[in-house]
């Protein structure tokens, strides 16, 4: 067993909480990003930076991308603890379920990084 | 370690209703989608980087490939939000009862179907 040690809040109200906040944080930013997308008509690279130039944007952006890997660790936590377990596949479920997370966990910090450097570095 | 902890359920063992099939397809999307995220950043490290990576990228997204690859990943996200809207109205107290839950999983089908198509026509 031993779960909680790898998930997100170390408590399933926080989880819920952060998963429920981060969620509304990326729809904002999905609505917002898709709205200016269809309502430019001809965007172009210069309209496209200048958006991104701006100091509120690249926060956005930034606080929506850590709600990316926040929202996503809980949610990758859940699924790994329900199938990858002791009683679905033996001793070697949590053996497994571990690797899983240490790999998304990787990924999840590859994400964060990449994605400050695509936000703050151009 | 206490043997009364909470056990998960075998879902091997369910039948699976409509309102079922909704919830695990949220959790296949929101794997998918996960994954779909090294789509997006490459999408918005490409359409900054520099004009001409933006006009690069604007020739490598009339590729039918390409096309179809982000419309899946938008897909995805699309089902993801819908559902995930659901538990949040779920959260306050709308259609928490067995029929309202089954209300919501049909509409949250439609209205992902839907969501997918206008985004199938966006990208093509």
């Amino acid at each position: 067993m031993v779960t909680t040690v790898t998930s997100l809040g170390r408590s399933g109200v926080a989880d819920w909480l952060l998963q429920r906040v981060s969620a509304l944080i990326m729809l904002a930013y999905t609505i917002f990003l898709v709205g200016y997308i269809l309502l430019t008509p001809e965007l172009d690279y210069t309209q496209w930076r200048a958006l991104f130039d701006q100091l509120w944007m690249r926060i956005f952006s930034l606080i929506t991308l850590i709600s990316i890997v926040g929202h996503a660790w809980i949610g990758l936590w859940i699924v790994l603890t329900d199938y990858l377990t002791e009683r679905v596949m033996g001793g070697k479920g949590t053996v497994l379920r571990l690797l899983c997370q240490l790999f998304l966990g990787l990924v999840a910090v590859t994400y964060t990084l990449w994605g400050i450097e695509i936000i703050w570095g151009f | 370690m206490k043997n009364q902890r909470p056990v998960n359920l075998d879902l091997t063992k369910f039948s699976f209703p409509l309102a079922a099939i909704v919830s695990i397809l949220h959790r296949i999307s929101g794997v998918f989608t996960f994954a779909g995220v090294a789509i997006l950043l490459w999408l918005l490290d490409a359409s900054l980087a520099s004009e001409d990576r933006f006009f690069a990228l604007q020739e490598t997204l009339t590729q039918p490939l390409w096309q179809f690859v982000i419309w899946t990943v938008l897909a995805a996200l699309a089902y993801h939000v819908v559902a995930g809207v659901r538990h949040m109205l779920m959260d306050v107290g709308i259609g928490e009862s067995l029929k309202g839950g089954r209300r919501g999983a049909q509409l949250t089908v439609v209205l992902a179907v839907v969501l997918m198509i206008l985004a199938g026509v966006w990208v093509w």
